[in-house]
């Protein structure tokens, strides 16, 4: 499908794109670092929202301020910071996660200039009435900081705006991902992964006319349902950069139905209350949506909650794809991997370096659990 | 039925022991660290026949609610620096790997999800919690170990949602982190099934305050050439104001150690017999090689005068009110050292360059605290920069020493101890 050039282009060079779009448009663009930042505000605030993947090759600038025991998630996104290749930025956005991500966050403030940088240091806890109330009061606090860093108004009408907008492109991401795991034959996991990496990188409005368009042709097309030989995985981790994860899974005659990622479900699950205050909206969404493991809102909800998705979706199986050095997700695993047991949901641990396994060892580690299932 | 008298007799045995300890202890004029840890742990392990409630708090929590209600309050990292100094963390955190636990977390952590399992480790296991009390102010890291323990042992779990103070303390923050405080009172209420005791928290307050001002005086003193105290006494002495603090032990007892210091000064005798060099310290203690790298460093005629860790347990006093402990209490336990921005961190460590008059500066890149380590490399490029002192960045684990080499840190060190050597006789020349 043509329409999906676009796409492709944005996910594979994400960086000439911006330069075109600043360039053309003339808007800002401000970067941030993970599924817990209110694009919302800053779509309001007129800018485009741009997420920082890092990069996998070459890292040797951020050698100099952080350890090897980091991950290659957070040093591939100080190398692209130090590097310059990220100088269309007007600023960036940390919202507080994990213990490497704030500290990210510093070696930033003080090392890559001249962008503004805002830290957003939201509550740990989402399961009180003091940490909602906190995690408003923060929100408002962060309008401003971006108000005065990007010289605009925030109006409750732009907010409103923006609310809308992105309810539709979430509905729509949702409505493509759910017609994937019916017939994933109409559209490959390598495509659909692109997919959702350009929509956290492209103009919004320009993505919600592509994804509406999109969603209609595939609607339209003609296609059988999913083969019974077929294998139903869901994804549960914290980002996933490797399309090739997808086409190995196909290949091993498996597909993707579902996922548990921040560059997945965690991002586009979770309606805002349009008839709501714009921040109260934003703040409820947060409170009420899956959870990264480096929150807190119980102790068994993240567990729970795969397992009713693996029910949803009638999966056969899990793969958790642990990032190396991400504590929150390696801490959860062993007690995740237990409750799944015990509903005899069959998973497979992916460990992920910063480059995947060779292709062949992975395919083959793919069919074997696959067989089984 | 047989196990389980066996459990209760075994309970009885310490709970005599203790007493009969403590009893003794009333006639010796100064108690040592061993004496005070053995009856607060006989205790804690007794604390069922004495029906006390057993909490289990991280290192930076606020720990004087719970002495104001009786609460006996462990400490599950002081326990991961016991198995490290006893050499037991390798077997322990590898038994978590068996667990599915990531070799790359946390050892303080692994250790004591093993240990809990099987209760094994130096003291043969904590005494079971009644109660969880986690502050994250330190890392995100006890959150995650403090939920697998509450689901473990299936009691309460309070969080102390502190959040991260890059450039400085908000109003929200602030207001967040009070609420938090009337929670927690409410959540010790419902632990103890009595009223919170308001009276009895301001006195326990005030002897926190006075123990982190003692603890800072006991510190002080290696400003002193010859420092009268190296940071690994410091490390062996700190037990008390993290696990003790607002309770009259640690003011006897730090008393006593101040005193014990000054007159070290007043005769001149130093920790290091002939101190030369004077170096600062950075991050948890490698608490496996402790005896080793004290050895290795008086080898240079080196002392460490002073580190960062154990002063975080009295670097946020300035915002302690004496008169209004529990209102304080929030700013206090939200800026500490691990709480705050790496430009403010450095600032802090070059306050104690100054103080301490150190020629070089020894950072230990801990691959168990990546809140503590990961900023580190630009701290020391702050220090280098403004002070133009030596530095020297050390990867280890605080408790893990499976991956340690001794040969390869030693020749680390005699390298650095050259420079170090090489730059105070040129400047005295």
């Amino acid at each position: 499908m043509e329409k999906f050039t676009e796409f492709k282009n944005t996910a594979a060079d994400p960086y000439t794109y911006c330069r075109k779009y600043k360039e053309e448009t003339g808007k800002k663009i401000v970067g941030y670092t993970c599924s817990y930042t209110p694009e919302e505000i800053i779509y309001a605030a007129g800018a485009l929202p741009f997420r920082l993947f890092g990069t996998d090759e070459g890292i040797h600038r951020a050698d100099v301020h952080l350890q090897s025991y980091c991950c290659s998630l957070v040093r591939g996104i100080l190398e692209e910071g130090l590097s310059g290749r990220l100088d269309f930025l007007d600023g960036t956005v940390f919202p507080h996660t994990c213990d490497s991500i704030q500290r990210l966050s510093d070696i930033w403030r003080l090392n890559v200039t001249p962008q503004f940088h805002i830290d957003l240091v939201l509550p740990v806890k989402l399961n009180t009435t003091s940490a909602r109330q906190y995690l408003i009061d923060i929100l408002e606090k962060f309008k401003k900081d971006l108000e005065r860093a990007l010289g605009v108004k925030i109006t409750d009408a732009t907010l409103s705006d923006a609310i809308k907008t992105y309810n539709q492109i979430r509905a729509l991401m949702i409505q493509l991902y759910t017609l994937r795991a019916q017939r994933p034959e109409i559209l490959s996991g390598r495509d659909f992964h692109s997919i959702i990496k350009a929509a956290m990188i492209m103009d919004r409005q320009l993505l919600l006319k592509t994804l509406g368009e999109i969603v209609e042709q595939i609607q339209k097309a003609p296609g059988s349902k999913i083969n019974p030989g077929t294998k139903k995985l869901v994804l549960t981790g914290s980002i996933c950069s490797h399309p090739d994860i997808y086409d190995i899974i196909e290949n091993a005659g498996g597909v993707v139905v579902w996922d548990d990622l921040c560059t997945g479900s965690r991002y586009f699950e979770g309606v805002l209350d349009e008839k709501a205050p714009g921040l109260e909206a934003i703040a409820q969404r947060y409170l009420d949506r899956d959870i990264c493991p480096a929150k807190h809102v119980g102790l068994t909800d993240r567990g729970e909650s795969l397992i009713q998705m693996v029910r949803k979706h009638h999966a056969n199986g899990v793969v958790f794809m642990l990032l190396k050095f991400c504590d929150p997700h390696a801490f959860d695993y062993p007690y995740i991997k237990e409750m799944l047991d015990r509903e005899n949901i069959p998973c497979m641990l992916l460990d992920m370096e910063e480059q995947l396994p060779s292709g062949g060892q992975l395919q083959t580690r793919f069919e074997t659990f696959i067989q089984i299932l | 039925m047989k196990k389980q008298l066996a459990e209760i007799l075994k309970i009885i045995v310490i709970f005599l022991f203790g007493k009969f300890k403590k009893f003794t202890l009333r006639f010796k004029k100064s108690k040592s660290m061993k004496d005070i840890m053995m009856v607060y742990y006989s205790e804690a392990k007794s604390a069922r026949l004495t029906r006390k409630k057993v909490a289990w708090i991280t290192s930076g929590g606020p720990v004087e609610p719970l002495i104001a209600m009786d609460v006996i309050p462990i400490y599950p990292e002081n326990h991961g620096a016991m198995i490290g100094a006893s050499k037991m963390g390798a077997g322990l955190c590898e038994m978590a790997e068996n667990m599915g636990y990531s070799s790359d977390l946390c050892s303080y952590a692994r250790s004591d999800i093993a240990c809990a399992t099987v209760n094994g480790g130096p003291i043969g296991g904590l005494p079971k919690p009644d109660m969880l009390v986690c502050c994250n102010n330190i890392c995100g890291t006890v959150l995650k170990w403090y939920e697998i323990q509450a689901r473990y042992f299936n009691v309460p779990l309070f969080v102390l949602d502190t959040p991260f103070c890059h450039t400085g303390y908000s109003d929200e923050v602030a207001r967040y982190v009070r609420s938090q405080i009337n929670e927690y009172i409410s959540f010790i209420e419902r632990a103890c099934g009595r009223k919170f005791d308001y009276d009895r928290v301001k006195k326990v307050g005030h002897l926190s305050f006075q123990g982190q001002q003692l603890w800072q005086a006991v510190l002080d003193t290696a400003a002193h050439k010859p420092a009268p105290m190296s940071a690994f006494d410091a490390f062996y002495h700190l037990a008390l104001i993290v696990t003790l603090r607002g309770t009259p032990e640690v003011i006897d007892y730090y008393t006593a150690l101040l005193a014990k210091m000054k007159d070290r000064i007043a005769r001149g005798i130093g920790a290091v017999p002939n101190e030369k060099y004077r170096l600062l310290w950075d991050n948890i203690p490698i608490w496996h090689r402790t005896r080793w790298l004290s050895e290795k460093f008086a080898s240079h005629n080196a002392c460490l005068v002073a580190d960062t860790y154990t002063t975080a347990w009295c670097g946020s006093m300035k915002y302690i009110d004496e008169s209004n402990f529990i209102n304080s209490m929030a700013e206090a336990y939200t800026r500490i050292y691990l709480n705050i921005g790496i430009d403010e961190m450095a600032k802090m460590v070059i306050d104690m360059i100054d103080k301490y008059d150190v020629d070089g500066f020894v950072l230990h890149s801990n691959r168990s605290c990546k809140p503590y380590s990961f900023g580190q490399m630009d701290i020391q490029r702050i220090v280098e920069k403004e002070r133009g002192i030596p530095c020297l960045m050390l990867e280890a684990d605080m408790v893990d020493e499976r991956t340690f080499s001794e040969s390869q840190i030693s020749t680390r060190i005699d390298a650095f101890m050259e420079i170090i050597k090489d730059r105070k006789d040129t400047t005295r020349k």
